[in-house]
């Protein structure tokens, strides 16, 4: 037990956010909002990170850039701006939604809509099946006839 | 119409043979990443001067040109790579290349480009980092074209290479002059 404990401890080590090496604002309700905004802000260099969870220069630049203008009072939105200025709408995980994101936003919903839509139609066909079955016309019963005949005879042999 | 259905799977395969074409072009960087400052006004630069005794490095005082801002730094392997074809930047194409070191110390940027040769019009120091987030580059190399009006009219993430200065550099220059 206390082996897989210490195993686990020092995965958890591992995992620890690079966030705690680092000099932290001395008002913890700012600090707090410092990584709750550091959490959104995507990586640039390590593309499905955060900018808390990266090791890379850029995210620890950024992480300190952000803790900078909470010190110095700027709101959330201030530097989100500040960011999309300079890095783009990527650089938020979830970005706005305006004209350049309608496809990324309504995207996997339409083709959730389209395969539902398939499948529906699918569906509907095979319930009409039966009704369109026919009765034979004597052509095609005298050829059923005539076929197991055949095979009654052969099977005889 | 009933027809039309049999269409369709060689539709789908177009369509997938298309996004593989794409998905497998070897020149083509799936995190590479547009910069949102092309067509847009660079960033005021003032940084102390790289070299000693240097005046600040302006970007102001560049105005009316074109010129080539590449952001680098003695801790970067690439950049080592880049160097040699930094000159023909300027040597060949003659767009003025000024250098930024990114946070470095300015002690090992001196070193670097007295080791390597210096191919800077000018230099600055941007110990911080700020200028290049400002820039919004991502890491370095990165060079940036910016035109007389100082419009940045190219970006480009990653060293310059003979291909990219032939491939990527030179049309972007041949543009901006336009």
């Amino acid at each position: 037990m206390r082996r897989v404990l210490a195993v686990l401890a020092v995965l958890w080590l591992g995992l620890a956010p690079a966030l705690a090496e680092e000099a932290q604002l001395a008002d913890p309700k700012l600090e707090q909002r410092a990584r709750d905004l550091s959490r959104e802000i995507r990586c640039v260099v390590c593309q499905s990170q955060s900018v808390a969870d990266s090791d890379a220069d850029i995210a620890r630049e950024l992480r300190v850039l952000i803790r900078e203008q909470i010190a110095a009072g700027k709101s959330d939105q201030d530097i989100r701006d500040y960011l999309v200025a300079r890095y783009g709408d990527f650089v938020l995980f979830d970005p706005p939604f305006k004209a350049s994101t309608y496809a990324l936003w309504i995207g996997p919903f339409a083709v959730l809509v389209l395969a539902g839509l398939v499948v529906v139609l699918f569906f509907r066909r095979r319930a009409q099946e039966p009704a369109r079955a026919r009765a034979l016309d004597p052509d095609e019963q005298g050829r059923v006839e005539r076929l197991l005949r055949e095979d009654g005879t052969e099977g005889g042999t | 119409m009933r027809r039309l259905v049999f269409l369709l799977p060689v539709l789908i395969v177009a369509l997938l043979v298309a996004a593989f074409w794409r998905g497998l072009d070897p020149n083509r960087d799936p995190s590479a990443l547009p910069s949102a400052l092309v067509g847009k006004a660079a960033p005021a630069v003032d940084l102390p001067g790289l070299a000693d005794g240097a005046p600040r490095l302006q970007l102001a005082a560049f105005k009316g040109k074109l010129v080539a801002i590449n952001f680098f730094a003695s801790w970067c392997v690439p950049c080592r790579a880049e160097h040699p074809y930094l000159k023909q930047v300027g040597a060949e194409l003659g767009v003025p290349v000024i250098g930024i070191a990114w946070k470095d110390k300015t002690e090992a940027s001196r070193a670097f480009l007295a080791e390597l040769g210096d191919p800077y019009a000018a230099t600055g120091a941007d110990e911080n980092g700020r200028t290049g987030i400002d820039f919004g580059i991502t890491g370095v190399p990165e060079t940036f074209l910016v035109d007389g009006a100082g419009i940045v009219r190219y970006r480009l993430a990653g060293p310059v290479t003979p291909e990219t200065l032939k491939g990527e550099l030179a049309p972007a220059i041949a543009e901006a002059r336009k």
